[in-house]
């Protein structure tokens, strides 16, 4: 394999994890030494001290709690969510999300070291939808944002912007799941944030292209991809990954030898 | 065409699901806030809608100078991610232009909280809790010169006044005695803070767990505008009450004889 090909194989997950880092490092910034860049973190955050920024699922969590959110709180909820709804999709997942780092090292590791184990019961890939129906039936009876309080996601970068250890512990549970108990365990079985997105962001823009005359089936795609199912079309049809839960991360798109893939731009609203 | 017999199991399971699910939840949520009591920032709503409110962003520990506020984690025994703190370790110093509760985006901390009528938000305002005297643990109460609490008090001589006592043991001394106000106290805890006791002797509480409330039934006759009150809810309230059963019971023949 030549240099350059190389580099094309981790192209995007470079830049991922650029991304990744730098909100990590401006929040974190914001906190330890009061730069005015971005502050707060995930939930929701202000940009230069004059724009608001939330999670529109955190902030649908607490209207169906009860409470009607400040009118800043609302306007960055819609913001984001227009955001992913019409351009990005599921971006949030692999290429702003801390906890996407994490869970890809496990399944990095699984390839690397086989690690083959399935779960003795199957588990949906749905399953997330249904938790995410049930959070918010838990906010509304409890009158608290429901998955806020217990998500892993959240502890992890409260506990990298903020400093806190506790967090830790359910962020180590959701590695070794991932790596030793469901492949994509959290990423793409678990997590009602990522379910969120993946329904909000069916029809966005920003898709992958598959293109079936190049293709040579050699399934190294199926072989990256967090979401095998969404690229069921793959040596089929020529057609955008249609998928919601497609989180354009752009893996497959680095292992296809035969340039079958590539990040598109989607206008049609089929299916 | 699905099944009669597939849709029944769908129903149950999805009953499970739900059933189950929601109550592992709900204890999970219910462990993540069982501390008896916390002390919120600055203008937050009352506890039970600041827990719907607060989105959890930290951008008021963040605001806050002297890193009075923390963010919960799982252990602490409050809703994880929500801002709190403790006085003894670091009190609220009460910040003139309040970058907290300024920051707050959700409003979750609300400076309306801190405004009276139309003037401007006013830190003092606040009612973050209410300090508390424990006197058996207090020096002062014991007879011994301390007023370390009445000296650090930011609002000195309003929130923390000294009472003056003879002191009955010795026949010559004086006792100074501090007595909170809980009409002028922030609950910043800085005299928490202050004391000089191994376990501090005044102690912030919020506001619900330190206060009692007489009751409507009860009206200050020598307040004119309390006195109002009378003509207001009482006759209702006689309404509500089964005068007729009551008089039964006490003429019922039984409770004669015994």
């Amino acid at each position: 394999m030549t240099k350059d090909n190389w580099m094309k194989t981790i192209k995007y997950t470079i830049l991922r994890r650029i991304i990744q880092l730098s909100f990590l490092l401006l929040f974190a910034g914001g906190n330890y030494f009061g730069w005015e860049i971005l502050r707060g973190n995930y939930s929701s955050a202000i940009i230069a001290d004059s724009l608001h920024l939330s999670d529109p699922y955190a902030v649908l969590q607490i209207l169906v709690s009860g409470f009607i959110a400040s009118s800043s709180v609302l306007l960055g909820a819609l913001l984001i969510f227009l955001i992913y709804a019409l351009i990005g999709g599921r971006m949030f997942c692999s290429w702003i999300c801390p906890m996407n780092i994490i869970t890809d090292i496990a399944f990095r590791m699984r390839r690397i070291f086989k690690i083959e184990t399935e779960a003795k019961v199957s588990i949906s890939r749905n399953l997330r939808y249904y938790i995410l129906a049930l959070s918010l039936i838990v906010s509304a009876v409890f009158g608290m944002a429901a998955f806020e309080i217990i998500s892993p996601i959240s502890m992890l970068h409260r506990a990298i912007v903020f400093g806190s250890g506790a967090g830790w512990a359910i962020v180590a549970v959701v590695f070794f799941v991932d790596l030793f108990v469901l492949k994509a365990g959290w990423c793409g079985h678990i997590c009602p944030l990522g379910g969120f997105y993946s329904l909000i962001g069916k029809q966005a823009v920003i898709k992958v292209k598959h293109d079936k005359e190049k293709c040579t089936h050699c399934m190294d795609c199926f072989d990256v991809c967090v979401e095998e199912p969404v690229l069921d079309i793959v040596g089929k049809e020529s057609d955008f990954i249609r998928g919601g839960a497609c989180t354009n991360c752009g893996r497959c798109i680095e292992v296809c030898n035969d340039n079958a893939m590539k990040y598109s731009l989607k206008f049609d609203f089929k299916k | 065409m699905v099944s009669r017999r597939k849709v029944i199991q769908r129903v149950l399971e999805g009953a499970v699901f739900v059933g189950g699910g929601g109550l592992i939840w709900g204890k999970s949520i219910n462990a993540t806030t069982k501390a008896d009591y916390v002390l919120r920032p600055p203008g937050a709503l009352k506890e039970k809608d600041f827990l719907k409110a607060c989105i959890k962003c930290g951008q008021c520990v963040e605001a806050c100078p002297y890193d009075t506020l923390s963010l919960a984690e799982p252990g602490d025994g409050i809703a994880n991610g929500t801002p709190f703190f403790e006085p003894r370790t670091i009190p609220c110093y009460l910040c003139t232009d309040i970058p907290c509760t300024d920051s707050c985006p959700s409003g979750a901390l609300d400076l309306k909280k801190l405004t009276k009528e139309e003037e401007k938000p006013d830190i003092m305002n606040s009612k973050m809790g209410l300090a508390v005297i424990h006197k058996e643990s207090c020096l002062a109460y014991w007879g011994i010169r301390c007023e370390a609490c009445y000296r650090a008090c930011p609002l000195i001589d309003k929130a923390i006044t000294l009472d003056y006592e003879v002191n009955e043991r010795t026949g010559k001394h004086a006792k100074l005695l501090p007595v909170v106000h809980s009409d002028v106290c922030t609950g910043c805890g800085v005299c928490e803070q202050a004391c000089v006791a191994e376990k501090a002797a005044i102690f912030v509480l919020p506001l619900d767990k330190a206060t009692g409330k007489v009751g409507d039934h009860y009206i200050k006759s020598w307040e004119k505008e309390d006195e109002k009150r009378i003509h207001e809810k009482v006759e209702k309230d006689d309404n509500d009450k089964d005068v007729k059963s009551a008089i039964d019971y006490l003429n019922d023949d039984d409770l004669i004889d015994d």
